[in-house]
């Protein structure tokens, strides 16, 4: 389908990291049923390393193939440099996304930080608030689909 | 093995309309409003698909009027009967809640300009029936517009009930028949049907063609103004390929309607046994009276586009009504008014088949469809939450 890249396609047909893990350091899950996307992931963190890092994604093509690449991006890299990723480096990563599916990286985005925030509360280390003030899913999705 | 499952979206050309077009593209290429030969002789053909889709609905030539489509036929009907209602002071409109955006959008444009729209309720078997039209029904009532059989769910409407009970009490019956011609026994004569719309496209006639039936004496609106083609109700050079072959598929269409019918229907039925089988899934639209081809589905706890795009590496082309693929934030419209919660509205399918569907493709189907499912399941946060009891099924 030229819908998507193939870059995106490989990802959503070959998705890297689908799955759980059960002694997770942080699990993150944004989004809702309703709006028909859900992302979780899950973190296992070791002296500030991203050790290993799974998902699980209810939703569309973009949306599989958004976390797949996200996931690929922070693993085995330093919580800091996950803290940093953008949803714009995800959808360049995947040559691109249709416009009405930009939301789609964001959600990555927003899953991943989740989860280091779940990490984060869990070992009482401080981190910055105000990262997770313009957090609210229902705003952020209008802002993203528009009208 | 790729198998076409999106009948409802569009069909292949039948080799009879082909054939029927190709002479109109370069030998009887004339325009029919020209007086010479050469344009009498188009004026012939088009005279004769007339003629033949006359034939095939039950009415007279002159009642039919050739449109660019199904749409175009729901917008001229609709505003042609409400002109006509306003006129007399009937500024009331019954329709349903499950009409096609050619419908609802003219509707809603008639409700700003001071039209009162009755949308009738579908929950009740996914259907509505004649006694809700007949409930509805008010002294300024000018037109009752149902569509013939759901583009969806296939919920095929008490078309001649409705006709009945309009005719009773005065009111213009229009019906969208885009899904339902070529598929369904229509005779608008005997269904008391005062204006129908129909679209080539969808019985293996070309796509950009379809018609309009007017019951003579009800005044046309134009929606296109020009020439004086389709006796000045529809103006610009007509599509003669285009008409030509829309005859030539509906009447292969109505002459094998008897033996079409019941190969789709044995082919649906098998689809709709086995998919059924999937846990947690559930079929929309009536399951009675319905549409030969058509099998809706949800599938709670996954999302119809990554359904959608893992069936066509699949070899399996077919739709769905989720919010990713209508474009918009909502699933369809149809679905979430027939009562399908958003979370199960996203994980719908609709496969819809035609005469040229096999059973070995329904096979396929049916081994690649719940795979599918499951796979997608695996990976969906919202099944393991369904799974782990932190989230009720609904389905």
């Amino acid at each position: 389908m030229a819908l998507y890249s193939e870059k995106v396609m490989d990802h959503f047909m070959h998705p890297r990291n689908v799955g759980t893990i059960d002694d997770a350091d942080g699990v993150g899950e944004v989004g809702n049923a309703k709006c028909g996307d859900i992302m979780k992931i899950y973190l296992k963190i070791e002296n500030d390393i991203i050790e290993d890092v799974k998902f699980e994604t209810f939703g569309c093509g973009s949306a599989i193939a958004s976390s797949s690449m996200a996931t690929e991006m922070i693993k085995g890299k330093s919580i800091h440099e996950a803290l940093e990723l953008t949803n714009k480096a995800v959808a360049e990563a995947l040559d691109g996304l249709p416009a009405h599916k930009m939301h789609c990286s964001v959600l990555a985005e927003e899953a991943i930080k989740n989860a280091l925030k779940d990490y984060f509360d869990k070992n009482n280390i401080p981190y910055d608030h105000k990262m997770y003030e313009e957090m609210d899913h229902e705003q952020l999705h209008n802002q993203v689909h528009g009208e | 093995m790729q198998v076409y499952a999106d009948n409802a979206a569009t069909t292949a050309m039948s080799q009879v309309a082909i054939n029927a077009m190709l002479p109109y593209f370069d030998k009887i290429y004339g325009n029919p409003s020209s007086l010479h030969s050469v344009g009498q002789r188009a004026k012939e053909a088009l005279d004769a698909a007339r003629a033949t889709v006359a034939q095939c609905l039950g009415c007279e030539p002159r009642e039919i009027i050739f449109t660019s489509g199904g749409s175009e036929a729901d917008n001229q009907a609709i505003i042609s009967a409400a002109r006509f209602g306003a006129k007399k002071g009937k500024k009331h409109i019954i329709s349903t809640a499950f009409e096609h955006h050619a419908v609802l959008h003219t509707l809603a444009k008639l409700e700003k300009e001071g039209f009162e729209v009755t949308y009738l309720d579908v929950h009740n078997n996914h259907n509505v029936s004649a006694q809700q039209v007949k409930d509805a029904i008010r002294p300024d009532t000018c037109l009752v517009t149902t569509m013939y059989a759901n583009n969806e769910i296939g919920s095929v409407l008490p078309i001649a009930e409705i006709g009945a009970i309009c005719k009773e009490a005065g009111v213009i019956f229009h019906t969208d028949a885009v899904q339902a011609v070529g598929h369904l026994h229509i005779n608008v004569k005997e269904q008391n049907i005062d204006m129908l719309s129909l679209s080539a496209h969808k019985f293996h006639g070309p796509k950009g063609v379809g018609a309009l039936y007017v019951r003579k004496g009800i005044p046309l609106v134009n929606i296109i103004e020009g020439g004086a083609q389709e006796r000045g109700k529809r103006a610009g050079t007509e599509n003669l390929p285009g008409i030509c072959g829309m005859a030539a598929a509906m009447k292969d269409a109505c002459d094998h309607i008897d033996e079409n019918m019941p190969k789709v229907a044995a082919m649906r039925d098998r689809l709709i046994e086995g998919l059924s089988k999937i846990p947690h899934s559930a079929v929309n639209g009536d399951l009675v009276h319905r549409l030969p081809g058509n099998v809706s589905f949800c599938f709670e706890g996954i999302e119809g586009e990554s359904l959608l795009l893992l069936l066509d590496a699949n070899g399996v082309c077919a739709s769905s009504g989720s919010a990713c693929t209508s474009g918009s934030l909502d699933p369809s419209h149809v679905l979430l008014a027939i009562g399908r919660v958003h979370d199960v509205a996203h994980g719908s399918l609709r496969l819809s088949l035609c005469e040229y569907n096999t059973e070995e493709e329904v096979d396929h189907i049916l081994k690649v469809v719940p795979e599918v499912v499951q796979y997608l399941r695996n990976m969906s946060p919202v099944w393991r939450d369904l799974q782990t009891g932190k989230r009720q099924y609904i389905l």
